[in-house]
């Protein structure tokens, strides 16, 4: 279990998020909701360990270890996996390479072959409607906006994180892959059973991906905290009802 | 001969493999140094004038002012001229084991095996072992030290030797047309593609060791060869020096790759004159990888003389520490539709200092030439440092130049990316780097490829710590 306790967060000394606590516990879905500039990102981007990211008061609990100061590498190494609103090109750094080696880190005990392990990428690839030849290119190097977020979704596989922090996975995405991709990140979840975090401007994603729990946030403070109706009611009355 | 004496100084002693030159000309140099190295090889009148001519232009020219700091250099300090044994081995089993045992680390047998092409191997100033697939020779190739080649063909050596690289061209030149020894010489005949790579090692193994080799390449009507150098030292306290010339002869259609790998060690100074003539249609292309030495001054040079020709320089440098390596291209535009492109990619670390230093020119009358320049410089810290020195000189209204320069430090936001994957922060920046470097390390061969990745990230390693 994730457990925030009073985080502020800084970013270049001005203040972003005020006191924010929550726990995000194994098989929870969270959704993080809340106007433009609110402090969504910030809270994921806090979460992976960003180090423009300054905690200034507060601290962050993953199950025993106090992570507050921990870096990136770290923190993904205990289960944290964010996946990323503008996802940034890496040029000349090889999709499956990339993969691999990710793989490698996360499951030093599997004994699956380089090329075993690849028949497994291009099925998923398959399934999750990447085109094969995508995967011989480099990270994100000219993709569009759907195919990077579905490029994050191939990593998150591979990493079998314990934590999904999904910063706008569903802006980019068309229809059917947004179902396609909740669907599969919902049996991700299901099969570790993995706690999400949602951050969304859309009630789409929730369709597939039902939040336990709703957290508004405005001006970065939590304002307002529900369950699955709140997002009905957000959705006819918006944020200032 | 004169009066003055080589010294005998068998199996004498260094910091690596031990020493077992059979004599070395002494310290310093001078007309009679000179005349001993052309002693020793038997040389014909001919080319000892040329030697001593050469010899007159380096004491009359200046060291050159505008790059990099040379003044350090103690050209009375440097041996000139050392044989490591008594002749040239023709098989593996006649290479004495203390060259053999080096070469073994540096796998020159297993790059042999792998590729069944040529290996010439330069071990100080003479070539130790060739070796030439039969398959070549049949079909004409000439694949031989230099030293060798004036003895055997000196009709075509003399027709090419220093004739675009004139031996009063640079201090460096002349002093490397003075002294010159070793080096390789290939010859392709008309129509013959060369599918293998031939490779050659160039190692100095002793301290305060000048290698001054020769190397000159012509690839007749139509042919095509690959031609692959590498070069190391290991670490002395004292410094020593490199002055190659390169000279390589690109005819009609005929097309040319020359790819180096230069891993000398940083108390090396590696001064370089490389240069091509093309020919109508050929294709001159550079694949160079500068991660060595202390101080790098190269500018693989292009006389695109015939209508059509068109020349490509790759080429990376990765400065760390004192390293300054000023690496560049240059294109000379002579004949209409002539095209060139330079890319260039350097990285600096740790302090290191890397430069693009280059020219494009194109002449009247060079119609519709083409040319494109492309610099990415990746700055790791700030201690680092890195700039760019292009020149366009364009006098053809029809013809076009392009130049791209950019300068980028690491993006904190792809470090954060890739370590918010799992990769610690060392990992995540050869990550990067090698991204960076991917396009020209793409061209080369698989065994240089992980080869000079994996020099890359000991680079990397070692700035980190």
């Amino acid at each position: 279990m994730i457990k925030l306790k009073n985080i502020s967060v800084s970013v270049d000394k001005k203040s972003i998020l005020k006191d924010i606590t929550f726990d995000l516990k194994p098989g929870q879905i969270i959704a993080l909701m809340g106007p433009n500039g609110s402090g969504k990102s910030t809270i994921a981007l806090t979460l992976a360990g960003h180090p423009n990211y300054v905690i200034t008061s507060g601290q962050i609990i993953l199950d025993k270890n106090d992570i507050t100061k921990f870096s990136p590498d770290k923190r993904a190494n205990l289960g944290i996996f964010l996946s990323n609103q503008s996802p940034v090109a890496i040029p000349g750094l090889n999709i499956k390479s990339l993969l691999w080696q990710i793989f490698k880190k996360f499951h030093p005990d599997k004994k699956l072959s380089l090329s075993e392990f690849r028949s497994w990428l291009s099925l998923e690839a398959e399934n999750l409607g990447i085109k094969s030849e995508l995967l011989d290119r480099n990270l994100n190097e000219g993709f569009s906006g759907g195919e990077r977020k579905k490029m994050e979704v191939l990593q998150m596989l591979v990493s079998s994180p314990k934590y999904l922090i999904l910063d706008e996975i569903d802006s980019g995405l068309d229809v059917d892959a947004l179902k396609i991709i909740s669907l599969r990140i919902q049996k991700l979840a299901q099969d570790l059973n993995s706690a999400i975090l949602i951050i969304t401007h859309s009630a789409k994603i929730l369709d597939y991906l039902k939040p336990n729990q709703v957290l508004v946030l405005d001006k970065g403070k939590i304002k307002t905290t529900g369950d699955s109706s709140l997002i009905q009611k957000i959705e006819s009355l918006g944020f200032n009802s | 001969m004169t009066k003055t004496s080589y010294q005998k100084s068998p199996y004498e002693y260094g910091f690596s493999t031990p020493e077992i030159s059979v004599f070395k000309t002494k310290k310093g140099i001078s007309k009679d140094v000179v005349k001993i190295i052309s002693g020793i090889k038997n040389e014909s009148d001919k080319m000892l004038n040329f030697r001593l001519q050469a010899y007159q232009y380096f004491i009359d020219q200046s060291l050159p002012t505008w790059g990099p700091n040379l003044s350090d250099i103690n050209f009375d300090d440097i041996f000139y001229y050392l044989k490591p044994s008594e002749k040239e081995g023709h098989s593996w089993d006649e290479v004495p084991t203390e060259i053999k045992n080096t070469y073994d680390k540096l796998g020159i047998p297993e790059a042999e095996k792998q590729y069944l092409g040529g290996v010439k191997a330069q071990y100080e100033s003479e070539v130790i072992y060739g070796s030439l697939l039969k398959k070549l020779s049949d079909q004409g190739v000439i694949f031989c030290g230099m030293d060798e080649a004036l003895k055997k063909y000196p009709e075509i050596v003399w027709q090419y030797f220093g004739k675009i690289v004139p031996s009063d061209d640079n201090k460096f030149a002349s002093l490397n047309s003075a002294v010159w020894s070793g080096g390789s010489f290939i010859y392709i005949p008309k129509n013959v593609h060369v599918d293998l790579p031939l490779q050659t090692y160039f190692r100095i193994n002793s301290q305060k060791m000048g290698q001054f080799e020769r190397t000159l390449i012509i690839a007749d009507e139509g042919s095509f060869v690959h031609y692959i150098e590498g070069c190391t030292a290991p670490i002395y306290s004292t410094d020593s020096l490199h002055a190659a010339v390169v000279e390589v002869f690109v005819k009609k259609n005929a097309r040319v790759r020359y790819s180096t790998i230069q891993n000398w060690s940083t108390n090396v100074y590696n001064l370089v004159t490389k240069r091509a003539q093309i020919d109508e249609d050929g294709i001159m292309e550079w694949v160079d990888g500068n991660l060595g030495s202390k101080i790098t001054m190269k500018y693989p040079s292009n006389i695109l003389a015939g209508r059509g020709a068109h020349a490509e320089v790759l080429s990376i440098a990765v400065a760390s520490g004192i390293q300054h390596l000023d690496a560049g291209a240059k294109a000379i535009h002579l004949a209409p539709n002539t095209t060139s492109r330079i890319v260039s990619k350097s990285i600096s670390l740790n302090g290191g200092r890397s430069s693009y230093r280059g020219l494009v020119y194109i002449s009247k009358g060079a119609t519709n030439a083409r040319s494109k320049v492309v610099c990415d410089a990746l700055i790791l810290d700030k201690k680092s440092r890195s700039d760019t020195y292009p020149v366009n000189k364009n006098s053809e209204s029809s013809a076009f130049i392009e130049h791209e320069a950019t300068v980028s430090k690491i993006g904190e936001d792809q470090l954060f990316y890739l370590m918010s994957r799992g990769f610690s922060q060392n990992e995540a920046e050869s990550m990067i780097v090698n991204g960076f470097v991917e396009p020209i390390v793409k061209e080369l061969p698989m065994e240089y490829s992980l080869e000079l990745n994996r020099l890359i990230n000991l680079q990397m390693e070692g700035s980190v710590a």
